[in-house]
């Protein structure tokens, strides 16, 4: 593995079932980048994450993180490598029980000895990086939807992880809150030397702030660059997906019978 | 037609048993995890709070009609023989014997049971197992260990307090309305209700019952579908089956503790 790379995915195959979802995918993550995984709705973007993850196991290729096999991984060796990781799920997923506060200073309080005085002030640095020191006392209920994915990336970041994965940061997110995402995915990116590692269908938000896109379509990776080379690019997959076209490769129809027999109209003539 | 029903039925006992295999898996976790529970002992004592303590409202009230009731028709029963004396007997060893266990279990079971599933199972459909997971913590040691020693600490607890109040109703009944006289009642109930036999039995019946009613809650919140209607069908059958549990489970121990008593 490169020292340069932090996860390399190399001819990953992964199914639910007899259903195949990743054939084949070769994919990788520079450390201090930000790259995103784009694709359409269902074409295994999240199983990807799940994969890196360790919350399941390829049934063929590896999947190295930081030059660890994760599939190899015995579960003390699995948790070992989550504590450099962090997850940001599409809606948050924070313990509805717990204050913001509380939410950010879990991983501290499960896996570290700190006092709580030092707790509180890391905690308060996280929440302040998210813009939302102020909000600590607050439950996820009393939060609006982007507050609640900055609240979560506090979380992600709480043990300085070397890899944050966030999964779809900016569905359902209003245009302020989805310009704020973006900006501090890539200012925590930077900032903290971290590696993201971005799944998401906004092509547009995360164009702005990626370093390395790959496209994935019907489980491989049918292109991939800069963001700017994929914005120049003539692929017909990429050029409907980066310009939101309701046809093309990825047909606006579902499989269906012809039309006309649908509505009986061979009948109606015979 | 006949071949779709032997697939059916065929698919049907393989998912049963499949289903009871991994619920015994998940049981096995559950005690093989549960150092957490016990080294940091607040986090049991903070779901005892949910499980036992906001479930006594419902107990206490339910025990004191149970009580009342029983001090009624005991008394009905007992004046045709002319024992009324007896009264307090009949109330002390009805409620520590069957009717405290069994009756708080059912309470417990539909309060707290169905409470354990709605919370575990949406924790399952918001992704918050998941993250717990990600974060390096183990869910089962965090959240579904503590839960399960509440429940099992919690029960016996609760169907003491719950025969309690029903000796209580049945004196309010017995002696303060109708008239059974006091010493009787209680001398009686004190040479009759024996602390090993009939105490300590009631209170394995409990511990017993309190085991099958979380670990049945927790199991169904763990293996919810995570969907609105998964978690609601899984709330339904955690009170469906833990209730069925009780009841047969109370059957097997009374055949065992009481057969041939006297």
């Amino acid at each position: 593995m490169h020292p340069d790379n932090l996860v390399e995915i190399a001819g990953v195959a992964f199914g639910y079932g007899a259903r195949p979802v990743l054939k084949g995918i070769n994919l990788t993550a520079r450390r201090g980048q930000v790259v995103a995984i784009m694709g359409s709705s269902g074409c295994g973007k999240t199983t990807l994450l799940r994969l890196i993850g360790g919350q399941i196991k390829p049934d063929e290729g590896t999947v190295r993180v930081a030059g660890e096999s994760v599939g190899e991984l015995d579960q003390a060796g699995l948790y070992r490598l989550r504590r450099k990781m962090g997850m940001l799920f599409q809606f948050g997923a924070l313990f509805t029980d717990m204050s913001v506060f509380d939410n950010v200073a879990f991983q501290l309080r499960e896996h570290t000895d700190l006092p709580e005085d030092a707790i509180r002030d890391l905690v308060l640095m996280k929440l302040n990086a998210v813009g939302l020191r102020g909000a600590a006392q607050l439950m996820p209920a009393e939060l609006s939807g982007g507050m609640a994915r900055r609240v979560a990336l506090a979380r992600a970041i709480a043990l300085d992880p070397m890899l944050v994965m966030y999964d779809e940061p900016f569905a359902g997110l209003d245009p302020i809150s989805l310009g704020v995402t973006g900006n501090l995915i890539r200012r925590l990116t930077d900032t903290l030397g971290l590696t993201s590692l971005l799944v998401t269908h906004d092509v547009q938000e995360s164009l702005k702030i990626v370093d390395y896109v790959y496209f994935v379509s019907e489980g491989v990776i049918v292109a991939e660059g800069t963001a700017e080379e994929i914005k120049a690019s003539g692929l017909p997959y990429v050029h409907q997906f980066v310009h939101g076209e309701a046809d093309g490769p990825v047909p606006f129809h579902y499989p269906a019978p012809p039309y006309a027999a649908d509505l009986g109209l061979e009948v109606r003539r015979a | 037609m006949l071949r779709r029903a032997i697939e059916n039925l065929g698919n049907r006992t393989i998912q049963g048993v499949w289903r009871m295999g991994f619920a015994t898996r998940f049981f096995l976790a559950v005690l093989l995890h549960s150092g957490t529970a016990f080294r940091r002992f607040g986090l049991t004592i903070r779901e005892m709070y949910f499980s036992g303590v906001l479930s006594l409202i419902i107990i206490l009230v339910s025990g004191l009609f149970v009580g009342m009731v029983l001090g009624l028709q005991g008394y009905e029963t007992l004046q045709t023989y002319g024992s009324e004396e007896a009264l307090g007997i009949l109330v002390a060893l009805s409620l520590v014997r069957e009717l405290g266990p069994v009756v708080a279990a059912l309470l417990f079971a539909s309060r707290a049971g169905s409470a354990i599933t709605a919370e575990i199972g949406l924790m399952k459909a918001t992704e918050q197992l998941s993250a717990m997971e990600m974060m390096a913590v183990d869910p089962i040691a965090r959240v579904v260990a503590p839960r399960f020693w509440a429940g099992v600490f919690s029960m016996p607890l609760l169907a003491a307090l719950f025969s309690a109040m029903g000796v209580f109703g049945g004196y309010l009944v017995g002696v303060q309305l109708i008239g059974v006289d006091e010493g009787s009642f209680w001398s009686q109930m004190q040479s009759a209700v024996d602390f090993e036999q009939d105490i300590l039995n009631g209170v394995i019946k409990s511990v017993v019952f309190g085991v099958a009613i979380t670990a049945i809650a927790l199991f169904e919140g763990y293996d919810a579908p995570p969907t609105a209607e998964g978690v609601s069908g899984a709330t339904t059958r955690t009170v469906v089956t833990s209730s069925l549990a009780v009841l047969a489970l109370d059957f097997v121990l009374t055949a065992f503790m009481f057969r041939g008593l006297n």
